[in-house]
Parts: structure tokens; sequence; C-alpha cells
């Protein structure tokens, strides 16, 4: 096998026992409720990604999809846990030199292009401060390869000079992209990249990303809250709860039969802009908010909110149980029902035994 | 069916210190019938927000509303006193907003806030008005009521705080409730459950909603009629499943196509070329045509007016008639 299959065959990322707690600071005066304890953000996240592939990460607020994205370039440090890429342990590169070097390969895009930019700086120097940190390059020559960089993400290179407050939020975006891409990364992590935009402009940075993802073999991390977005732009998605990936598939099969009731809970809350299919398709409203990371609940940590609990689900954490292109961390599919892979969507809600006695009230279905 | 509020000719503009004056807002006009709810979409830079704080009267200084009435039960609201005003508010006509905080003081329990509402406009002794703060907190779904009536709004999660600021908007059972984004800051699962319970309350109750939104899901989902906004003027008016199966304006059918789908392919995004133009630098003619797929010349010249379509709606393209839009699947 000649090096270059060798690492073909590995995944441009992989990331194994992920951890990471923050301290709460508890009450302003000491003590309190709270004091000593911990959050734990991302307690136990496994994944890969491919070379030119984009993984989704899914979830709701508090379930730590944007402290992974961080931890795995280490712009936190983990607690726990590995992160291997391109080959090298990120763990164990020195930060001041190696790690240094490995973030030209690596780069993130953040959610709001209006405070990612320095407004004063001129887009020349905001897009070549890479070229700038990473070896430097005459002023010249640095905007030579700036002015590409802009017709690349869709903006002129009259941009040049120009301040970031001159520019729309769209246009911002792309700026951001604009930067992460000077370096020739292999690997973005896009935070929420299209959050902050409005609608006709979201699609226009959704296609820009899948067209560079093209043109340079480029991989992504996309973190987004927007299901519909996640499910448009990757190849496979993993969706996360309360520190964990409950569920990780491929994204046509994961939309179309999830395997984790939080998958399928999620998708059923995003209306779906059709008011007849709106109408008529099975609704599953879970009661209740997302429990504090600080106090998970017991078991599955699911279970407090799912309308399929049973009896095991509240004491034994699930393992992830394997299908074709993924996994789901769900006791559905080894107990009760037994559905080994099946898809939760055809369950009815009383078919798990030992269900608790107020499981139908945490479900409606249709109106 | 009878309309509460009737909005016509709508036109605000933005005064500068010099008095120079910007319309944000120009010519709107709509009707909300009893239990009925009516979207109003739009972008950022839309109007879509200026329109429902001038119904309200609450605009901020420096924007004026010029033209255009506002009525609601036979009282034109533009030339009420403010005295008026006050009493109309929360009474007749509440609004609530994307973030409960703004309409929420961290100082008082939400059961002073709520009882606070039902005292402004009621002559009801002060318990009364405390009982009904905890049946409205029951009513819009906060757990055990009677005890949280106590708590202070910090205490509460995101969706939580919504519930009561609902619960405090319709406290004096207001015959039209303005909601401005109110699911945008929260997670889908609870934007759900905020969904389910206005439809429950409008069933109960009877109120008519205008939801403003850029979301066209939700607009599927909890819209009877929709009202199109770009650039400050209305480009289409028409029933919720008319817009979503026929749109009879390009803008509205190009916002249709860039949104990505749950259930759709994973085809390339439509896209609406350029950005929405700032009140300074309105384009010439139709408002939409440098951004427009279907633009011809007399689209650069004619200002389109908002005309009726053939399914009852309006719409303001000069090419409706010729134009065959919304070829969804």
């Amino acid at each position: 096998m000649t090096p270059t299959e060798d690492r073909d065959q590995h995944p441009l990322l992989e990331v194994a026992g992920l951890h990471k707690a923050f301290p709460m600071r508890g009450h302003r005066f000491g003590g309190g409720p709270g004091a000593g304890a911990a959050v734990r953000a991302v307690d136990g996240v496994d994944f890969h990604i491919r070379r030119s592939e984009t993984l989704g990460l899914v979830g709701e607020s508090g379930s730590g999809k944007s402290t992974t994205g961080r931890l795995v370039l280490r712009l936190i440090e983990p607690d726990r846990g590995s992160v291997r890429f391109d080959g090298r342990d990120v763990m164990a590169l020195d930060p001041s030199t190696e790690l240094r070097t490995l973030r030209r390969d690596m780069q993130i895009v953040f959610q709001d292009p209006y405070s990612s930019l320095d407004p004063l700086a001129p887009i020349a120097s905001v897009v070549g401060e890479p070229f700038e940190v990473h070896g430097g390059s005459s002023r010249r020559e640095r905007d030579e390869r700036v002015a590409a960089l802009l017709e690349q993400v869709g903006l002129g290179a009259t941009h040049l000079y120009r301040y970031p407050a001159e520019f729309s939020g769209g246009q911002r975006q792309r700026i951001a992209i604009a930067r992460a891409l000077a370096l020739n990364p292999k690997l973005i992590v896009c935070d929420e990249p299209v959050s902050a935009l409005d609608m006709s402009t979201q699609a226009q940075v959704i296609n820009l990303l899948r067209d560079l993802q093209e043109e340079h073999g480029l991989a992504y991390l996309l973190i987004a809250h927007d299901l519909a977005v996640v499910r448009h732009a990757s190849h496979r998605i993993a969706v996360m709860y309360l520190g964990r990936i409950v569920e990780v598939g491929d994204a046509e099969a994961l939309y179309r039969e999830p395997k984790h009731p939080y998958t399928e809970a999620l998708l059923s809350a995003v209306p779906v802009p059709d008011p007849r299919v709106q109408r008529t398709r099975k609704r599953i409203v879970l009661r209740g908010d997302i429990p504090s990371p600080a106090d998970p609940p017991s078991g599955c940590r699911f279970h407090s909110r799912c309308p399929y609990a049973m009896e095991i689900c509240k004491e034994v954490d699930p393992e992830p149980f394997p299908f074709a292109g993924g996994w789901a961390a769900c006791h559905l599919h080894s107990h009760g029902p037994k559905l080994a892979g099946a898809g939760v969507a055809g369950l009815p809600v009383g078919a798990t035994t030992g269900r608790t006695p107020d499981a139908r009230d945490r479900i409606a279905v249709d109106r | 069916m009878e309309a509460i509020l009737e909005v016509s000719g709508l036109t605000v503009d933005a005064v500068d210190r010099r008095g120079g004056r910007q319309a944000l807002v120009e010519d709107v006009g709509f009707s909300l019938a009893r239990g009925e709810t009516l979207g109003l979409v739009g972008e950022s830079g839309s109007g879509k927000s200026v329109t429902s704080l001038a119904i309200m009267r609450l605009l901020a200084r420096s924007l004026r509303i010029r033209a255009g009435s506002v009525l609601l039960g036979g009282q034109d609201l533009v030339t009420a006193s403010d005295r008026n005003m006050e009493a109309v508010r929360g009474e007749e006509i509440a609004m609530i907003f994307q973030e409960p905080m703004t309409s929420l003081n961290p100082a008082f329990t939400v059961g002073n806030q709520i009882s606070e509402a039902v005292l402004a406009h009621r002559d009801v002794p002060r318990a009364e008005a405390r009982q009904r703060a905890v049946e409205m907190l029951d009513m819009v779904g906060v757990p055990h009521a009677r005890e949280r009536v106590r708590d202070y709004p910090h205490v509460f999660s995101g969706g939580m705080r919504q519930r009561v600021v609902i619960a405090m908007a319709l406290a004096c059972d207001p015959q039209v409730l303005i909601a401005d984004e109110p699911t945008t800051a929260v997670d889908v699962t609870i934007q759900a459950q905020i969904l389910e319970l206005l439809r429950q309350l409008q069933a109960e109750l009877g109120m008519a909603i205008l939801f403003v939104t850029h979301d066209l899901g939700v607009v599927a989902d909890i819209c009877d009629r929709v009202c199109a906004l770009y650039a400050g003027q209305v480009v289409e008016q028409a029933g919720v499943d008319e817009f979503f199966d026929r749109p009879r304006h390009p803008y509205s059918d190009g916002l249709l196509r860039a949104t990505p789908q749950s259930t759709g392919s994973a085809d390339r995004l439509h896209i609406i070329p350029g950005t929405v133009p700032t009140p300074d630098a309105l384009p010439a003619g139709c408002r939409f045509h440098p951004r427009c797929e279907h633009a011809v010349d007399r689209c650069a010249e004619d200002a389109p007016a908002l005309e009726p379509t053939a399914a009852g709606g309006l719409a303001r393209c000069l090419r409706e008639q010729e134009l065959h839009l919304g070829a969804r699947a």
C-alpha cells in the first residue's frame, strides 16, 4: 500500500471520547446552588469526517455542538479525549509551534459576521492577515492573493480597501469565508454560518460553501440549529443532545427514517414550508425544556422527554446500536420493540413495554 | 368575514434631524378577521416590524406615520390620542416580541406584572387580578401556576418566558394579537410548543393574530393568509395554500425556492441575486426588478400597482398575468 492510499483510507478528522466540563460559578456571593458543580458541555463525543465530506452537527441550544467545534480546533482545551487530524494527534502538538502550523489546515467561520471581522481593518488586511501570520509576503503579493480569494467567494477585487461596515451581512460572511480559505485548509468548522443571514442570502452562502467544497476538496464540520439547512448541505449528520451524540447517519437516511426518538422529535418540530403537508404530518411536540447539562437525567439523557421511554431508559445509559451508515444510542433497538436499526417513525406510542405512565402526555400526534 | 382590524394606505417615514424624510413603509394595507391569522412576511428591511409597531403606535421618535389609517373596532388608531391609545393597548390589541425579556421587568414577579396588566384596564380588586394571573399562567401551560406567579422572570427558561409574555398579552382578552417573530429566539422543539399554544388559545379565545415572521415554515404552520412585504411595500397577498402553490410575485416565488426544505432534495438552492435595497437607494420602476429573473425593460420604468389576481389575492407585478410561477413539484 502506498502512503497516499493509506492516507485516503483514514478519515481526515477522528474524534474519540471528547469531554469538556465548565465549572459553574454558583452564586455571586459564594455558595448557593450550583457552586462547585460543572456543566458537562461535551460528555463523551465520537465522530469522524472524511476528506471532501460535510458532517452536519445539529442540536438545540445547550447540546454542546459549538463547544465540540472549538474543541476540535483546540480553541479550548478538552478535559479528555483524542482528536486526530490528517494522521496527527492534535492533543500532543506543542501549542506555540506545531499547533500553529496545523491551524493552516483547520479553519473556522463564525455565526456573526458583524463581530468576527475587525471593523477598523480594510478587507485586504482582514482576509490577508493569515498570510502575514503564517509566513510573510509583500503587500502587493498579499493584495493579489486576497483579490483572487474575493473573486472565489463572489466578491470583486474592487472591495480590497473597503471596511467591513460597508458590506451587507451576506457579503461579510463571504469575506469571513475568504479569510478561512486563505491558507488552503483541508477542514473548515462552520459554526452557524448562515443563521444571522436573511432568507435570500442564506441560499447564496450555502451554495458557495458547496462550490468551494467541489473545487478544493474541503471538508466541513457544519454546526447549525436549522435542520433544513443542515440536511441540504451535509453528507452525514450527527445529532447532539445534552453533550452527547445520540445518532449519526447518512443525511438522507437520517431524515427519512430517524433511528433515535430525539431525532424524530427534532425533525417533526421543524415546520415544513408547505401548508398542506404541514397540516397532515405526524407531529411530536416534546413537553418541557432541555434539562440542565449540569445535572443530566440518569440512564438515557433523553428519557425525561421521550415519548417511548421504557423502564430501562431511566437506569441504563444506552450503548450505540450500529446500522448501515451510522449508529443510534437508544434502547429501543435492543429492548422492548427491538427495532434493531429500523426507524422509530412507525412506532405507535403505546408500543413500548413498561412505558412511564405520563408518556402519553408528552406526545401530541397531529392536531 | 367582517374585519376586526383594517390597515390601509399606511406610510411611515424616517425623519432625520434636518427634517429630511424617507419612507420605510409605503401604502401598506391589509385586513384581519376574527379568529384569523395573517402572516406578515419579509426579510430584514422589508418594513414588517415598522408596520406592526406603527399599528401599536409604538414607533421610535424618529419614525412618523405620514398617511393611512388603522381601524380597530371603528376607531382610527392613527389619529387616536395618546391617552386613548393607552386604553386600547393591552385591552383591544396586544403585542409580543422576539425577546420576551423586552416586555418583562426583571424586578417584579410575573404574577405582579400580569395582574398589573389587568388592573390597568379593569376596575377589579387586586385579589381578583391576582387570580386572573394564575388562570392565565395555567392557560398558557406554565406548570404549577399557583406557585409560579411568585417567581421572577429570570428563573424561567426562554420558552417559559415567552409563555408568560403571552399570558400577559392575553390577560384582558384583546381582539387582536400582534406576534413579532415570537419564536425566532427559541429552539425548534420550543417553537413547536409555542405555535401549538397560540393555535389552541386562538381556538378558545377567537382573537385575530398578525404573525410577523421571516420563516416560511412557520407561515405554512400557523397562517391562514399571507401578506409579503419587499422594500417597504406589499408585493403579494394570498391565502396560504395559494401562496405556496402558486405565488403570483417573483419575489414570493424566489423566497419559496431559496428555502431549503427538510423534506426536499439536495439540489442546489435557488438564489435571489443581490440584497434588499436600503430605503435611500430604491430602484426606479418595480423595486424588485434588479433582482428579478423575469424582469423586462418596462419593469425598470413603470412602478407596478398592487392589483387583484384571478385567485382573489393581490400582486404587485407588471407581468403577473403572463408569468406562471410556482412550478414546484
